[in-house]
C-alpha cells in the first residue's frame, strides 16, 4: 500500500472535540461530518478544496478525548489519505484500524512541514519526504491488526471470519 | 488485576501485549455513538443482533432532545432497540447519564468485561471490572458477534496511603494524578489503584477517579474489589469475589500518593492535566460566569450532598449561573427526598433533569464568547462547553459550589467544610 500527498501540519494533543466539535454531532452522515473536519483546530479546514488527497501530520497523542468515531470518519470522508503522528490516543488509534483509515506512528514528525509532499510505503515501512529528500522508518502493525486492515476494517473482518450467519444471504 | 480479569475471560493465563478475541459481558452505546453503529450494522447487512441481553443503549447526551436532528438520532436508537428486542434501552424518564446509571442499576458488576462506545466507559473500573471506551464500529462488531478484540495492556500502579482531608475527594485525587503523568501518561495502559488508602476512598469517589482515567489516556482505571465493593454489589443482588493485585505483579511504573497530602485541585484551561492546588488558583481571583455540578464524573448522590452542604442557607453570587444536573432518576429522587433541591433552588441554582448536556457543549448551559465556568465535568478542551473563546476550569463539587457563592474560583470556608460527609 502506497500513500502520497500534501501535508497539513498540526500540534500535540489534538483532541476529538477539535477534530469534530460536539455541535456537529447531531448527525452521523459522513459527508456532513467531513465539512466540519478539524473545525476547532483550524476553522474552515473541512471545506478547503486542497484537503482531499492530503495527509495530516501531527505531534503526540493525536485524537485524545472523546471516543466519537465521528472524528476519524470526518477525516476519512474529507478524503484525507492518512494520518501521521508521533503517537495516537488509544481509542482514536483503535477507531482508525476499525474503519480502515491508515495511520502511521513515527518519531521525527518535526522534520515534516506544512505544504511538503510525503510518500508512505506501508509494505516497506518507509516514509519519504519528497521535498527534503529524506527517508524515515515507520512503526509497523502486529499481524492481527494487519489482518483487520487488509480486510478493510473490523466489520469486514468480523462478518467474514466470525459471524457470517448474521449477515444477509446476498451480502456474503 | 487487569491480567486476572482477562485470564478469567479467556479461560487461560494471558500476558501483557497479547491480542485476544473475547465475548463481552456488556456493550454500551448512547444517542451519539449508537446511530453510527446501527448504520454500520445495517450497511454490512446485519439482520439480528447476536445477543440483545448483552446490549445497553442510553439516550443521554442531547436528551431531552435538544433539536430535530437529535430527536431523529434518538428515534433511530429507540426503533433499533424495539426491533432488536433490546430491553436495556433507557429513554427520557428512565434515563440517567450512562456511567451513573449502569452501576447503579446493577447492569455492570465486578469482574465483568465491558466495552462501551463512550470514552468514559472506564468508570466501571471502580467496581473492579475491566471496562473500556471504544468507538461505534466496535459496538457494531458486538451486534454481529458478541465479541471484540483486545490487547492486554501494560499497567501503571497507583499505590494509595492515608485518607482524604475534609473537602478533598476522588476528583482531587484524579486531577492530581493527571497533573503528574499528563494527558497521555497512561496511553495504551491500564491504571490500577492499590494500597491501604483505597479502603478510605468511597464508592462514589472511586467512580469519579476511574471515570477520568481516560483523561490520562488510560484504557481503564481499576480499583480492587474489597468489602466496600462487595457491599455495593450485594445491594444489587450480586455476590462477587474479592480482587486484588498479586504481590510481584508486573507494572510499567508505580506512583505513590498519600491521600492526606492532597488539597482540592483545579484544572485550568485547556487540558485536564493543568491541575493546581486551590490555594494557588484562589490567589488569582478568577471571576466566573457559570458553575456546572453534575455529569458522569460528579453526578452521584455524594456529589449532590457535598454541593448542598456548601450551598445551604447561602446565595449564589450575582452574575453567576449555577446549574445542577443529578446523574440519574434515582439520584434525582434521592436528592429530592433528602431536601437537597430545596437548598439548591433557595440558593439560586437551576436543577435539571439528568443529561450530559453542557459537559460536551450540547445544551442546558452553553457558554458565550469570553465566558468562564467552573465545572465538575471531565474535559476543559477549547470550546468544550460552548464558544471557542470560552474557558473552563475543572474541579470537585465542593470547589464548584464554593466558587458559585463567591463568584470567583475559591475554596470553602472552614464552617462549610465541617458540614461535609465524613470520609468523603
Amino acid at each position: 500500500m502506497l500513500r502520497e500527498g500534501l501535508v497539513f501540519k498540526f500540534g500535540d494533543h489534538v483532541n476529538t472535540d477539535e477534530i469534530i466539535p460536539a455541535r456537529y454531532l447531531s448527525t452521523s452522515d459522513p459527508e456532513e461530518l467531513a465539512l466540519n473536519c478539524m473545525e476547532d483546530a483550524r476553522p474552515g479546514f473541512g471545506r478547503r478544496e486542497d484537503v482531499r488527497g492530503s495527509i495530516l501530520v501531527a505531534g503526540e497523542n493525536f485524537g485524545c478525548g472523546s471516543s466519537r468515531e465521528h472524528a476519524p470518519i470526518s477525516i476519512k470522508a474529507a478524503g484525507i489519505q492518512c494520518v501521521v503522528a508521533r503517537s495516537f490516543a488509544r481509542i482514536f488509534f483503535r477507531n482508525c484500524i476499525n474503519i480502515g483509515l491508515p495511520i502511521v506512528e513515527m518519531d521525527r514528525v518535526e522534520e515534516i512541514e506544512e505544504g511538503q509532499r510525503i510518500r508512505i510505503d506501508f509494505t516497506s515501512g518507509r516514509l519519504h519526504n519528497l521535498d527534503r529528500k529524506t527517508d524515515y522508518s515507520i512503526n509497523t502493525y502486529p499481524e492481527f491488526l494487519q489482518q483487520i486492515i487488509q480486510s478493510g476494517g473490523w466489520l469486514s473482518y468480523a462478518t467474514a471470519n466470525i459471524a457470517p450467519e448474521r449477515v444477509f444471504e446476498e451480502r456474503r | 488485576m487487569t491480567e486476572k480479569i482477562f485470564s478469567s475471560k479467556a479461560g487461560r493465563d494471558v500476558r501483557q501485549g497479547e491480542y485476544l478475541l473475547l465475548e463481552v459481558d456488556i456493550a454500551l452505546g448512547n444517542d451519539i455513538t449508537a446511530p453510527v453503529a446501527i448504520r454500520e450494522f445495517e450497511k454490512f447487512g446485519g439482520r439480528q443482533v447476536c445477543n440483545p441481553e448483552q446490549i445497553v443503549l442510553v439516550a443521554d447526551h442531547f436528551t431531552p432532545n435538544k433539536d430535530i436532528q437529535s430527536a431523529q438520532q434518538v428515534k433511530m436508537v429507540r426503533d433499533f432497540a424495539l426491533a432488536q428486542k433490546i430491553e436495556n434501552f433507557f429513554d427520557v424518564g428512565r434515563m440517567g447519564i450512562e456511567h451513573v446509571l449502569l452501576p447503579e442499576q446493577g447492569l455492570v458488576k465486578s469482574g465483568d468485561l465491558v466495552l462501551g462506545a463512550d470514552s468514559h466507559t472506564c468508570t466501571y473500573g471502580a467496581l473492579g471490572a475491566f471496562s473500556t471506551g471504544v468507538g461505534s464500529t466496535d459496538l457494531a462488531g458486538v451486534f454481529f458477534t458478541g465479541k471484540a478484540w483486545f490487547k492486554v495492556p501494560e499497567v501503571i500502579n497507583v499505590s494509595l496511603t492515608g485518607k482524604f482531608a475534609p473537602g478533598v475527594s476522588g476528583k482531587d485525587l484524579i486531577l492530581y494524578l493527571i497533573s503528574l503523568i499528563g494527558v497521555d501518561g497512561a496511553n495504551y495502559q491500564a491504571i490500577e489503584f492499590s494500597g491501604p488508602g483505597t479502603a478510605a476512598v468511597s464508592m462514589d469517589s472511586r467512580f469519579t477517579v476511574s471515570n477520568m482515567a481516560i483523561e490520562a489516556g488510560g484504557k481503564a482505571g481499576i480499583f480492587p474489589v474489597d468489602e466496600l465493593t462487595q457491599r455495593y454489589e450485594k445491594e444489587r443482588g450480586f455476590t462477587v469475589d474479592a480482587l486484588e493485585p498479586d504481590e510481584g505483579a508486573l507494572y510499567s511504573r508505580t506512583i505513590e500518593i498519600d491521600l492526606g497530602s492532597l488539597e482540592p485541585m483545579v484544572a485550568r484551561p485547556f487540558l485536564p492535566s493543568n491541575g493546581a492546588g486551590i490555594s494557588e488558583v484562589e490567589k488569582e481571583e478568577i471571576r466566573i460566569d457559570q458553575v456546572v455540578i453534575g455529569s458522569c464524573t460528579n453526578g452521584r448522590i455524594e456529589d449532590m450532598r457535598n454541593a448542598a452542604a456548601i450551598l445551604e442557607g447561602k446565595k449564589i453570587a450575582r452574575g453567576v449561573r449555577c446549574i445542577i444536573l443529578p446523574g440519574s432518576q434515582q439520584v434525582y429522587l434521592q436528592a429530592m427526598r433528602e431536601g437537597l433541591f430545596e437548598i439548591f433552588v433557595e440558593s439560586g441554582c437551576a436543577v435539571s433533569t439528568p443529561t450530559c448536556g453542557p459537559c460536551l457543549g450540547g445544551h442546558m448551559g452553553i457558554l458565550a464568547d469570553g465566558e468562564v465556568a467552573v465545572s465538575t465535568t471531565n474535559r476543559n478542551f477549547v470550546g468544550r462547553m460552548g464558544h471557542a473563546a470560552s474557558s473552563l476550569y475543572l474541579a470537585s463539587p465542593v470547589i464548584a459550589a464554593a466558587s458559585a457563592l463567591s463568584g470567583k474560583i475559591s475554596g470553602p470556608e472552614q464552617a462549610e467544610l465541617e458540614k461535609l460527609t465524613p470520609g468523603v
